[in-house]
């Protein structure tokens, strides 16, 4: 069975989600994710979901569960490149992923984990916005 | 009808006539409309029809309008419905176009059937049913051609009324103009979210100045385009909500919470400078 990789980047993860996701595959990467997110004590996640075009409402619920997991194991998550008719879906679904983060591409989550998180892996700041 | 009716071979001896008497009629009548259809081009309609309408009575069952014999006259009916209700003809000034031609021939029928009552009764039966099923489909013609001209207008409608602007870099604005339903909805939240993936915008304002009424289904439908432009990893701020607007919205408890709200354009945008790390300032006069 296929895997999604997880690559190391500093102290951030990058997932990139390039098939389409089927159900085992989601729980295989919830997985993995939480097991790598402590060992590798990361403090950032970055889940790159731009190539997926169809979620269910089991992916779409997988998703926000995944990104509350990785923050509650201390790493901030950036969910990045939803596509519009994901979107959409989504929000059909009733799944708006309320207090998940969001940004347009990997540019720019990685640019937002950063911001808030500095250099030796402390959180700088404060939260501007749920 | 047991015998034969001798409507096609009345028809067709005094076919100058009646074609004469149904267009006076037609010229008489208070639905016709010169402003619409010039003289000479309602002969060549009357004309036409009428050749089709004896070709139309050489089938073998007279009151059959479905069947083949009446194809021309149907199609040819077809045509003139359509091209009557683009010209602004009501319905009934369509139809009476079919129903004026009951006359001359009754008045046919009465003339040359003087003496045989039983045989007149069942020949003016047999005109009635024609004509009316003929002028029944020329007015449900006319309608279906009027439906098609709405439903296009509608779907033009649908796309002429949601254009997204760009303010700013990274700024989109969607200016929202007339009533929303899901349909339009759909549309805008569709052409929203794409232009935030084309311009790679990171603020979306959606402006309802222009939307006379906001009621629940409206407000959700806002809420849902927002949760969608969030989800991608856009900011919206809905701006340009009326006093009236916020009064009434509040009453059905509707509440945006957690979205970013401003009363005009101008203070959605400032936010959304704020947001994207722009800063504007006036430039001392002199």
């Amino acid at each position: 069975m296929d895997k999604i990789p997880i690559l190391r980047m500093g102290r951030f993860l990058l997932v990139t989600i390039q098939v389409d996701m089927h159900d085992q595959l989601a729980l295989a990467l919830q997985e993995d994710l939480t097991s790598r997110i402590v060992k590798d004590g990361a403090r950032g996640v970055l889940i790159d979901i731009s190539s997926l075009e169809i979620v269910d409402s089991f992916i779409g619920r997988m998703l926000g569960t995944i990104a509350s997991m990785s923050r509650m194991l201390d790493a901030e998550t950036v969910l990045v490149g939803m596509q519009p008719a994901v979107a959409i879906t989504m929000v059909e679904l009733g799944l708006a992923l309320p207090g998940v983060r969001t940004a347009l591409d990997v540019d720019k989550g990685m640019e937002m984990l950063r911001s808030r998180i500095g250099p030796d892996g402390e959180m700088t700041g404060h939260d501007p916005d749920p | 009808m047991s015998t034969k009716s001798i409507l096609p071979e009345l028809v067709r001896r005094f076919e100058a006539e009646i074609l004469n008497d149904w267009m006076r009629e037609q010229r008489a009548a208070i639905t016709l409309r010169a402003d619409l259809l010039t003289d000479a081009e309602l002969a060549r309609q009357s004309a036409e029809f009428f050749a089709a309408f004896q070709a139309g009575l050489q089938g073998q069952d007279l009151g059959e309008i479905t069947g083949p014999a009446w194809g021309t006259a149907r199609d040819l009916l077809k045509e003139i419905a359509r091209l009557r209700s683009r010209q602004g003809f009501s319905l009934s000034e369509t139809a009476t176009f079919v129903f004026s031609l009951k006359q001359p021939l009754f008045a046919l029928c009465q003339r040359e059937l003087e003496r045989e009552a039983v045989l007149l009764v069942g020949e003016l039966w047999t005109i009635s049913v024609i004509i009316d099923k003929l002028g029944l489909f020329t007015a449900e013609s006319a309608l279906a051609a009027r439906e098609e001209i709405i439903g296009r207008q509608q779907a033009e409608l649908l796309e002429l009324s949601t254009p997204v602007v760009k303010l700013w870099d990274k700024v989109l604005a969607l200016p929202l103009i007339g009533t929303l339903d899901s349909n339009r909805t759909q549309v805008v939240m569709e052409s929203l979210l794409q232009a935030i993936v084309d311009t790679g915008s990171s603020v979306a304002i959606i402006d309802i100045t222009g939307v006379p009424t906001v009621d629940t289904l409206v407000a959700q439908h806002l809420m849902k385009t927002v949760s969608a432009a969030r989800l991608m990893g856009a900011d919206c701020i809905i701006s340009g909500i009326r006093p009236a607007i916020a009064q009434s919205m509040v009453h059905l408890g509707v509440s945006f919470t957690e979205i970013v709200t401003k009363a005009t354009l101008a203070d959605a945008l400032r936010h959304a400078f704020a947001r994207t790390g722009v800063s504007v300032s006036r430039q001392a006069a002199g």
